[in-house]
């Protein structure tokens, strides 16, 4: 019985005549018609355009190949271009410094957000899911919103901090360098936020009440418990959380061109938005392909540590 | 039967939250539900903010109030009259997305589960990985391809493309319920004759039901609220979603904020919706999503 509750009725029926083989040949076609057409999406929309790319970041491809169809190998010359484009090594380290202050805000704040609504108090789980709206919004809405919040002369957030004294002339956020990469990083820790309560939260849900009873009698508490017993139980979630945050942040595309547009001065530039200006602004296909490769190459280094780390969440859950 | 089938298929993670008895302390309890509405509005501030500023009056929005004491309805007018075709633009292609997706995603999802057949791992596999792939490749690679094939600038490119981020996900969320299905029904139906198309339309898919509605709640966010394949894959104003219309109205010199916010709100409106009617969907997903 066990067995077919794996492999159903097919196998049972045993070699037998020919009509049976043929009956058991058209049950196997049947079966991979279920997986046709997510198969044939996967390899139109995910393989080809994976394909499509690394042959394009060999040639010369620009906005004239439309015309004249004319695209023309040309080695290695468009990584040597990306890789010698100052433009390049500054989006790099805005990708990373993006990458990492989004992380540990999100992270911080959500698993502070995570513990207080462990907390069991009226309207707990009401309030905890109002916290998910900002997740479900339109990135290219709360782009908009924040522009606004963060307006240098009438925005929200200025005239707050100008309101309680904490500074005398309004801060240019998103217009001036020096502190358009930290709004930009402000804003998308906000918005990263919900997704690591939502985890983090489910995680200690799944960590027995005894452990916290048994760390009391031991003298366990407040932070004690919390490094002792909260953060070692919850590792994997913890490694899920922190890995699938990289790989969504380092593609993150649309808040930045909402938000500054990769200005001023590149000052927000990362290589998603790099990626994009070099094809669809400059029209140069061939290296925004370059670039769109390497960032792939990031991001699926981060995608198979991440697939191991689920893994093993998954054997130890 | 049924212990021995859910020891062999039964999923890995099902983040299970066991209820937490707490001692309940009735005054400080109270206590915590203010601190929370405070953190809460505190996180809610710029979706207030939105709304607020979506209800100031047109032209006057320099200094927005505190408060909307004075609700003027203007810049939703100025909203509907410059974006409702987008709006209906990305209605059309969210709610095509979001068919197309499940239409693809639940026999997979289901053959993946079930099945025992080859190149399941492999593709299963792509899929996952392909949830990790930035868009911006993908849309890189299609303008080339949509731009001889005339689907730039067309309805049906933007739902083809949409989908990219739909499907795989509902493959997955449905995988995982389906996992832990009982297949003994779909086994006793097969015993009886009954095919494994019908018994998947019949039986499978009804009693998938929630699944199969977290999915596509997803997948036509997802959709609804694409930015990167309508900004590659349009160029004109014909079909322009809404994503992209509010973004183009943010860049005019003279930005009425509250245009700019009316159409924010309007563009939130099916996030809020769908949250308020299908919440536990909308928490299943987000956990679904990414701890399989």
């Amino acid at each position: 019985m066990t067995t077919t509750a794996t492999q159903p009725v097919a196998r049972a029926a045993g070699p037998g005549s020919a009509a049976r083989r043929r009956a058991r040949r058209g049950d196997l076609l049947v079966r991979y018609a279920f997986i046709a057409p997510a198969a044939l999406y996967m390899i139109a929309f995910f393989g080809y355009p994976i394909l499509k790319n690394v042959v394009m970041s060999f040639q010369d491809y620009d906005f004239a190949t439309f015309f004249n169809g004319k695209a023309p190998f040309v080695g290695l010359a468009n990584y040597t271009a990306t890789f010698s484009d100052p433009i390049f090594l500054r989006a790099l380290g805005n990708t990373g410094l993006f990458t990492i202050g989004s992380i540990i805000g999100q992270f911080v704040i959500g698993m502070a957000l995570a513990l207080y609504f462990r907390k069991k108090f009226p309207l707990s789980g009401f309030l905890r899911s109002l916290l998910l709206l900002p997740w479900l919004l339109p990135m290219i809405v709360s782009a908009a919103v924040w522009r606004w919040i963060l307006e240098q002369d009438n925005g929200a957030l200025n005239r707050f901090l100008e309101g309680v004294g904490l500074i005398s002339d309004p801060i240019p956020w998103l217009v001036s360098s020096s502190t358009a990469l930290v709004a930009v990083i402000i804003v998308n820790i906000w918005l990263g936020i919900p997704f690591n309560v939502v985890l983090l939260y489910s995680g200690l849900q799944s960590i027995p009440d005894e452990l916290y009873e048994a760390g009391q009698l031991d003298g366990a508490t407040g932070w004690k418990s919390f490094w002792h017993i909260t953060l070692p139980m919850l590792r994997p979630v913890v490694s899920v959380v922190l890995l699938l945050g990289v790989i969504y942040t380092i593609k993150v595309l649309d808040l930045i061109i909402g938000l500054t547009g990769g200005g001023p001065a590149n000052a927000t530039q990362t290589l998603a938005t790099r990626s994009y200006e070099m094809s669809f602004i400059e029209f140069d296909f061939g290296q925004g392909a370059a670039l769109s490769n390497i960032l792939i190459l990031i991001a699926l280094a981060f995608s198979l540590v991440y697939l191991r780390a689920n893994a093993r969440a998954a054997k130890n859950g | 039967m049924s212990t021995a089938t859910t020891a062999t298929t039964g999923g890995p993670i099902a983040p299970a939250p066991a209820p937490t008895p707490r001692r309940p302390r009735p005054g400080r309890a109270w206590i915590h539900t203010v601190i929370g509405i405070v953190l809460v509005a505190i996180m809610l501030f710029p979706v207030y903010w939105m709304v607020n500023a979506s209800l100031a009056p047109a032209g006057n929005s320099l200094n927005t109030q505190w408060l909307p004491l004075n609700p003027d309805f203007s810049g939703y007018s100025r909203a509907i009259a410059d974006q409702g075709q987008n709006l209906i633009t990305s209605l059309i292609v969210a709610i095509g997305a979001c068919v197309l997706s499940v239409a693809i995603a639940a026999p997979c999802a289901y053959a993946l589960a079930q099945f025992r057949i080859r190149g399941t791992a492999v593709l299963l596999f792509v899929v996952l990985i392909s949830q990790m792939i930035p868009g911006i490749v993908i849309a890189n690679a299609l303008y080339t391809v949509y731009t001889p094939l005339g689907l730039i600038n067309s309805i049906p490119g933007l739902i083809l493309a949409d989908a990219s981020q739909g499907i795989p996900f509902a493959i997955l969320i449905m995988r995982a319920y389906l996992e832990t299905f009982e297949t003994s029904i779909v086994e006793a139906a097969r015993v009886d004759g009954c095919g494994h198309v019908r018994a998947f339309w019949s039986i499978v898919l009804p009693v998938s039901k929630n699944s199969l509605i977290t999915a596509g709640i997803f997948s036509f966010l997802f959709a609804w609220s694409d930015f990167l394949m309508a900004l590659t894959l349009t160029t004109g104003e014909t079909i322009r979603p809404v994503t992209l219309g509010l973004y183009t109205y943010i860049g005019t010199n003279d930005t009425d904020w509250s245009a700019v916010m009316s159409t924010a709100v309007l563009s939130s409106l099916p996030a809020v919706i769908l949250m308020i009617i299908a919440q536990k969907y909308v928490a299943a997903g987000a956990t679904g999503g990414a701890v399989k």
